[in-house]
């Protein structure tokens, strides 16, 4: 046994290490990125691991099928909208099965801490009808990881490990085996049927999917991390991460009756004999009321009261906390030191000082003030800080690519200018497909993409497409060549490049402009 | 024994830095412990705190209850205010009054230290002219921990090999800047709370701590500065010759 001090992250990625990992892929995106950062430096040093970042969360899916389908076993990491990227062939993947263990790991985030929205994985995982873990501590992230390659492989399924921002980004010790797992063989599938999804042979496949449920059922009922405790008439279903909060609140003789679950689908017979056992349960998720809504039902339960998000007791939307889950419980607040009545002005995240994209919106700001209250369409990456004081510079942030299509979509309705602002990185994840079809639909947009040669907000991971390479995937799309353009956002540019996007904006079509300077915090960080 | 720490500072500053000091210190010292960061998008500029617990029993929460933070140590005076009403009665606020000002609406300083040293467990000390005189500026943090170090459950050393190891790829200059800071820090935070204790007002405790040499600033002559403190032509004449209490040679009762 050995210890190390782990994120919560970094936990799942050593787990995956020590389960026999052979290849990790994915998309940057926080609260993930730690978990492939952490591998990354494993596989550098081991050289028998391959760890890279894919173009998007689709890609990375895929890929890590691939290895399963190869017979070893597979590692594939994003953030919770990564995976409505990835859905095409996470869904699918359910249908194939695995062959070699495939985990998912991805990192919700409830709060909105560093995302556009806090969608819930876990109905990903019931969709899909897999099995999902869900950690409630560092070691549980070790854990967990661990025993879902061994289910994968076991049921022949993909298997979720979800996370959430606070334990993905919460450090502490974790117990580690002494002899990892060896890496599986190279021992590809060989049956053709199971992976060809054609209508017939997807119906067999899908079949068989179904038919595995009572077994998902069965493990989750007899599962260690689905821990149930009957005491007092006041019950607790706890998931995840939430135990902890329901646990500082209560000494060690309480006398609530409190149902752990870490791993689904939901274990139904302990939550039976938890809701005949108790008068009132309280739901705590560190997501969507998910258990709470099945528990509830349509009708109601005609047994005991439930309560949580949706009744009141938990606000419906953010992150819980132990003072939430305190007052939830109907517990007394606890007394804090008596200090002034103050507020902190608000600091907001901003653009580093020296930072290109300042320069680049300056610029657009200037070109666009020849329009009345000119709209412009982004995208996500650093650049979206762009919407704040004192630029304010874009209006627009949806998903991954949205900008350029969105802005193709606004101009074809007749908007005028359609101008979207994307990233080096976005737009190899999501926005070349949406150029194209601009270029071909001969759509009024100009799109300028801010390269600065990495991925700069989750830490400056390497770009797909950057410099040279972006360049070619522009020209390679159809862009007229005339209506391409390359400028350079420094202060001393300024007044030409307000002349550039002026031109551009002047142009009826498509157009492109390249702001390019490397992030600075890249430049200090690969010194 | 349970001890919960809220790390406090503007995203660049090092609160992570600070972190790993105490973590590792307190996973050395047998203690369990919890800590919980910020990453991604609020790291650019933006308000960014860590709720560090360790403890001799084990921690349930990844973050600290409102009512049982013990100490909200903050590399920058502002943040300070963002987190002091989770404190416990019995609470801490160990800060900086370094300002970092990124806001166009940020405070004026000596409201914001009014504010401050109203609080009556407080740690008030300049990191900023403590790190510049350890040799970097950027070793603000250190500082801040070095001042807070006295109310943590380590001695110097169990938190020092730490600040070594954290620095030490980026060389020997840099551990030796950081180690300074880390003892100019504390020595400055025992001096301003010996001038509290001496029963000085809190906001002179401020002025007379910041007037002090970081190098040499002295927590055992804390006392005798208070006492002095209250014959200001006499302070001021002191601090004019160079802040040497023995040289001055003026009459204070030892």
């Amino acid at each position: 046994m050995g210890r190390e001090v782990l994120l919560g992250d970094e936990a799942v990625g050593l787990g995956a290490v020590h389960a026999g990992l052979t290849g990790i892929f994915g998309y940057p995106g926080t609260p993930s990125t730690e978990i492939f950062e952490f591998v990354e430096r494993i596989a550098r040093k081991r050289g028998d691991i391959e760890a890279h970042w894919s173009t998007n969360e689709k890609v990375a899916y895929e890929e890590a099928l691939g290895v399963s389908w190869a017979g070893r076993r597979a590692l594939v990491t994003m953030k919770h909208v990564g995976l409505n990227v990835a859905a095409d062939a996470f869904m699918n993947s359910a249908v194939t099965g695995a062959n070699g263990g495939l985990v998912l790991a991805v990192a919700d985030d409830p709060g909105m801490h560093s995302s556009q929205n806090e969608q819930d994985s876990r109905y990903f995982a019931k969709f899909a009808l897999i099995p999902c873990f869900e950690p409630r501590d560092q070691q549980a992230c070790y854990d967990m990881t661990r025993d879902a390659y061994d289910l994968s492989e076991e049921l022949g399924i993909p298997v979720m490990v979800r996370l959430v921002t606070r334990i993905a980004h919460s450090r502490s010790a974790v117990e580690t085996v002494s002899e990892p797992r060896p890496q599986n063989p190279l021992e590809p599938a060989k049956d053709i049927r199971r992976w060809t999804l054609l209508p017939s042979n997807a119906r067999v496949q899908y079949r068989i999917l179904v038919e595995k449920q009572p077994e998902l059922l069965r493990r989750a009922e007899e599962s260690p991390y689905n821990v149930l405790e009957l005491r007092g008439k006041r019950g607790i279903i706890a998931c995840g991460i939430t135990l902890n909060y329901a646990l500082e609140n209560l000494p060690r003789d309480h006398d609530w009756s409190i149902l752990a679950i870490g791993q689904y689908p939901v274990p139904p017979e302990k939550l039976r004999r938890l809701v005949e056992h108790v008068d009132e349960v309280l739901v705590l998720e560190d997501g969507y009321p998910f258990v709470e809504e099945m528990l509830r039902g349509l009708f109601g339960l005609g047994m005991a009261t439930v309560r949580g998000r949706l009744t009141g007791e938990l606000p419906r939307t953010g992150e819980l906390n132990p003072d939430l889950v305190r007052a939830g419980m109907g517990l007394p607040e606890v007394a804090t030191a008596a200090q002034m009545d103050t507020t902190a002005a608000s600091r907001p995240p901003t653009l580093c000082p020296g930072c290109p994209h300042t320069d680049t919106y300056k610029a657009l700001n200037e070109a666009l003030e020849i329009f009345t209250d000119p709209q412009v369409f982004s995208d996500i990456g650093c650049y979206t800080l762009g919407a704040l004081p004192p630029l304010q510079a874009i209006h627009s942030c949806v998903d991954m690519g949205a900008s350029i299509s969105m802005a193709a979509g606004a101009a074809i309705a007749g908007y005028r200018p359609a101008v979207a602002v994307i990233g080096d990185s976005t737009f190899a994840h999501s926005g070349m497909t949406g150029l194209l079809s601009a270029i071909e639909q001969e759509a009024n947009v100009n799109i300028v993409i801010v390269d600065n040669e990495t991925v700069a907000m989750t830490g400056t991971q390497p770009s797909a497409a950057t410099m040279e390479t972006l360049d070619r995937i522009v020209l390679g799309l159809g862009i007229d060549p005339e209506h391409f353009r390359v400028i350079t956002p420094v202060p001393k540019n300024h007044a030409d490049n307000v002349r550039v996007f002026r031109e551009e904006l002047e142009h009826e079509g498509p157009s492109v402009i390249v702001a390019r300077r490397a992030c600075i915090e890249k430049i200090k960080r690969h010194r | 024994m349970e001890k919960n720490l809220i790390l406090a500072g503007v995203g660049g500053q090092g609160i992570l830095s600070i972190a790993f000091v105490i973590d590792n210190a307190a996973l050395d010292a047998g203690y369990q412990f919890k800590q919980a960061e910020v990453h991604g998008m609020s790291q650019r500029g933006g308000a960014v705190q860590s709720h560090l617990r360790y403890a001799d029993h084990p921690i349930h929460s990844d973050l600290i209850p409102t009512g049982r933070v013990d100490m909200v140590l903050s590399v920058e005076p502002l943040e300070v205010l963002r987190y002091w009403k989770t404190l416990s009665p019995e609470g801490w606020v160990v800060s900086s009054i370094t300002p970092y000002i990124n806001i166009p609406d940020y405070p004026d300083m000596d409201e914001l230290l009014t504010q401050l040293v109203s609080f009556p467990s407080v740690v008030l000390v300049d990191a900023g002219k403590i790190a510049q005189a350890a040799g970097n500026l950027r070793a603000q943090n250190m500082a801040t921990l070095g001042a807070a170090s006295p109310l943590l459950d380590f001695d110097d050393e169990q938190l020092l090999k730490y600040v070594r190891v954290l620095f030490g790829a980026k060389g020997e200059k840099i551990v030796a800047v950081n180690e300074k800071a880390y003892r100019y820090g504390k020595a400055a935070g025992q001096f301003f709370r010996g001038l509290i204790e001496a029963g000085i007002a809190p906001l002179d405790a401020v002025w007379l701590t910041r007037r002090m040499d970081p190098a040499t600033i002295d927590p055992a002559q804390a006392g005798r500065w208070a006492r002095l403190a209250s014959d200001k032509d006499a302070l001021a004449a002191i601090l004019e010759a160079g802040s040497d209490l023995d040289a001055a040679r003026v009459g204070v009762p030892g």
